[in-house]
């Protein structure tokens, strides 16, 4: 009797809680409700890319105050871009495996190993580029093979596999180029791509078709998520985005396009031509990695390694292909770099190189500990890093000062990814 | 009705080994459908064991495996999902950073072409919620981290409803839970087996067993010490059940409980 008199007042508690909530699942949100959602995103841990933006305007004005001749200079904002070129790739590679909660210290010295099988296939093998760059790329799946399959099947932390391969492979390097040697990368092709622009009209062409393919993409979603009464952005917040990237693209094709060279009877303009792979690259990524089953099983991979083997996704194989990825990338980006320096040595990939890479998925949003991080960190990550690089060497800083402020600026980065992770977690996002 | 047809789920027999330990001995189980089984033993009981035997984890030694009335063989956990059998595990598999709607996708997403059928995949699983009346998370594109232990309970649930599970096995549900959180649960419980699935309950909780069960089942140091209907016996029965291997009339005779 009891237990039936219980029972029946429970039920009607349930009754009170059920109408609480999901009769009210929002599906359209208004302009106010994704800002204020936006806002307590951010409160609660989950700040995108909003360091990246802001660290990118706070150095852009220091730079700016301290060096206002040189720093907004078209030729050194051309350059900037440049610069970023190769660190971007091999961040955009690195995303992948910080998004499994891995590391890939090797990346950096393995990008030197394929522009050194590049290097050399060219210079003294006679081969044409195609075959060299293919080379160069076909040593990067091997390498991130090789990784991959210590780290997901022998299962040695990646921490250890790719602090063996650092030191090997550079190994590798020396021997394929000799103690104190360089080779001269002179091949039409591969210098291009860092060194030369395209024509302007090209240029224009490629950021309108960017900006529209963006629009489209955008607007069709929106259109789509209405009809279909789902969940989406408000129209306010999709236009927003729209014009953010439409002023940005078509922006930095206007500063491109502008003469840049330093004495008037020169004509130096257009965008290089690595620009248009980078962003090639940055949409392709974007797209795996939203839009397809792979990547939603790396996200839930670096989420819940157990739950997704639960799920039945093949754990060992998504945490070996990101390594084959990233090392694929570091090619991309080992041969992008040698096509900048115009040489191949020892020490290309070495030094900075990793650092940089890591800084910048990290500035980007990417964060250490798995799960959560997104193509394009790589890039907003890349220009930060490329900005500080930039500018530390247009201030004439020494060595030691740009060594340690480069560590500085990746443990600044490592420390408010952790913060906002434990405010993550302690707000329960 | 449902009791004249072949249950879901029949075991006979069945016997486990870990190396000498023998955990399971020639036990029986049957699940029905529209029936909520709740299966209790103490810590070591072979809960654990019959369970992962079921889904195909650990396979079983020995013994017949019928579901729907044909004899199957469950060697892997494909095998089990493929029959309809889905296990909700106690500490809920969901990724933290995946949305209501990817979680409960998770491994059998929709495409079209290689791309993810995101619209298609929403309108199924908030159809999914509202079946089941679930109307506490505020939307399904949240993310699971920032929901409660109750609500990703229902989740971990409302994926096993989704996959049009015939047989859904919950290990302890309600273990982490609230009491408010825990109502939610046992309506949906309740609400699932209604709907037509054969439920496999494990909880160590008398007042939940008793709350929604249609049957009980206890196991004793790897037996089957009595399976019998809820309105047969008292909580306190069952507890000496679970304890001890038997109560009055019910349960192993003496020189069995070894």
């Amino acid at each position: 009797m009891s237990i039936r008199t219980n029972k029946e007042a429970a039920v009607k508690v349930a009754a009170n809680l059920a109408d609480s909530g999901f009769a009210a699942d929002r599906r359209e949100q208004t302009l106010g409700t994704a800002l204020t959602d936006y806002w307590t995103r951010v409160r609660s841990g989950d700040l995108g890319s909003l360091p990246a933006i802001l660290g990118l305007v706070a150095l852009v004005t220091l730079f700016t105050v301290l060096r206002p001749e040189t720093f907004l200079s078209k030729g050194n904002i051309a350059n900037l871009f440049v610069q970023a070129l190769p660190v971007t790739i091999l961040a955009l590679g690195l995303v992948f495996v910080l998004l499994l909660g891995e590391i890939d210290l090797s990346a950096g010295v393995a990008s030197g190993v394929c522009a050194a099988v590049m290097a050399k296939l060219i210079v003294e093998a006679g081969q044409p580029w195609f075959v060299a760059v293919a080379a160069a790329l076909v040593t990067g799946l091997v390498i991130g093979t090789a990784i991959g399959a210590l780290v997901s099947l022998v299962r040695i932390p990646s921490f250890v596999v790719t602090l063996a391969l650092f030191l090997g492979l550079q190994g590798i390097t020396l021997r394929l180029i000799g103690d104190g040697g360089t080779v001269p990368v002179r091949d039409d092709v591969v210098v291009a791509l860092a060194n030369r622009n395209m024509p302007i009209w090209l240029g224009w062409v490629l950021a309108l078709v960017c900006v529209a393919g963006f629009a489209a993409v955008e607007l069709l979603r929106h259109q789509r998520q209405r009809k279909r009464g789902l969940a989406g952005r408000p129209f306010g917040v999709t236009a927003a985005r729209i014009t953010v990237l439409a002023v940005a693209v078509l922006g930095g094709t206007y500063l491109l396009s502008l003469n840049r060279a330093a004495t008037p009877s020169f004509d130096l303009r257009g965008v290089p031509w690595g620009v248009p792979l980078v962003a090639l690259l940055v949409v392709v990524c974007t797209f795996v990695l939203g839009r397809t089953v792979y990547g939603r099983h790396v996200y839930a991979v670096g989420g819940n390694a157990e739950a997704a083997r639960r799920a039945g996704i093949n754990v060992t194989w998504i945490r070996m292909s990101v390594f084959m990825i990233g090392s694929f990338l570091a090619a991309l980006s080992g041969i992008v770099l040698a096509s900048r320096l115009n040489s191949v040595t020892p020490d290309l990939g070495a030094n900075t190189t990793l650092l940089y890479a890591v800084g910048a998925a990290v500035i980007g949003g990417t964060s250490l500990f798995g799960g959560k991080g997104r193509a394009h960190d790589a890039l907003l990550g890349g220009l930060v890093i490329a900005t500080i690089d930039n500018g530390l060497g247009l201030l004439g800083a020494k060595a030691y000062a740009n060594m340690l402020i480069t560590g500085l600026v990746l443990l600044f980065a490592a420390s408010i990814d952790a913060l906002a992770r434990r405010r993550r977690a302690a707000t329960g996002r | 009705m449902a009791e004249n047809a072949h249950p879901v789920l029949r075991l006979t027999g069945v016997n486990k080994s870990f190396g000498a330990v023998h955990v399971l001995h020639d036990v029986d189980f049957a699940v029905h459908a529209g029936k909520v089984t709740a299966l209790v033993g103490d810590n070591g009981a072979g809960k654990s064991t019959l369970i992962k035997g079921i889904a195909g984890i650990h396979p079983f030694d020995s013994g017949r495996i019928e579901f729907e009335g044909r004899e199957v063989v469950v060697g892997g956990p494909r095998d089990a999902a493929a029959l309809g059998i889905e296990v909700v595990y106690q500490d809920l598999a969901l990724a933290d950073n995946l949305d209501i709607v990817q979680n409960m996708f998770l491994g059998r997403e929709r495409t079209r072409g290689v791309l993810l059928d995101e619209a298609s995949m929403e309108q199924s699983a908030r159809e999914t919620l509202t079946r089941l009346s679930v109307r506490t998370v505020k939307s399904v594109r949240q993310q699971v981290a920032s929901l409660s232990g109750g609500q990703r309970q229902t989740v971990a649930i409302a994926k096993a409803v989704l996959w049009e599970s015939k047989l859904v096995i919950l290990d302890e549900p309600t273990a982490a839970l609230g009491v408010a959180q825990t109502r939610q649960v046992l309506d949906l419980i309740r609400r699932l087996a209604d709907t037509g699935h054969a439920v496999v309950l494990i909880s160590h909780n008398m007042n939940d067993v008793f709350e929604v069960a249609d049957r009980i089942t206890a196991l004793y140091l790897g037996r089957v010490a009595a399976d019998v209907a809820r309105a047969d016996v008292t909580s306190t029965e069952v507890v000496e059940l679970i304890t001890a291997g038997r109560s009055g009339d019910l349960g192993l005779a003496t020189a069995e409980t070894l």
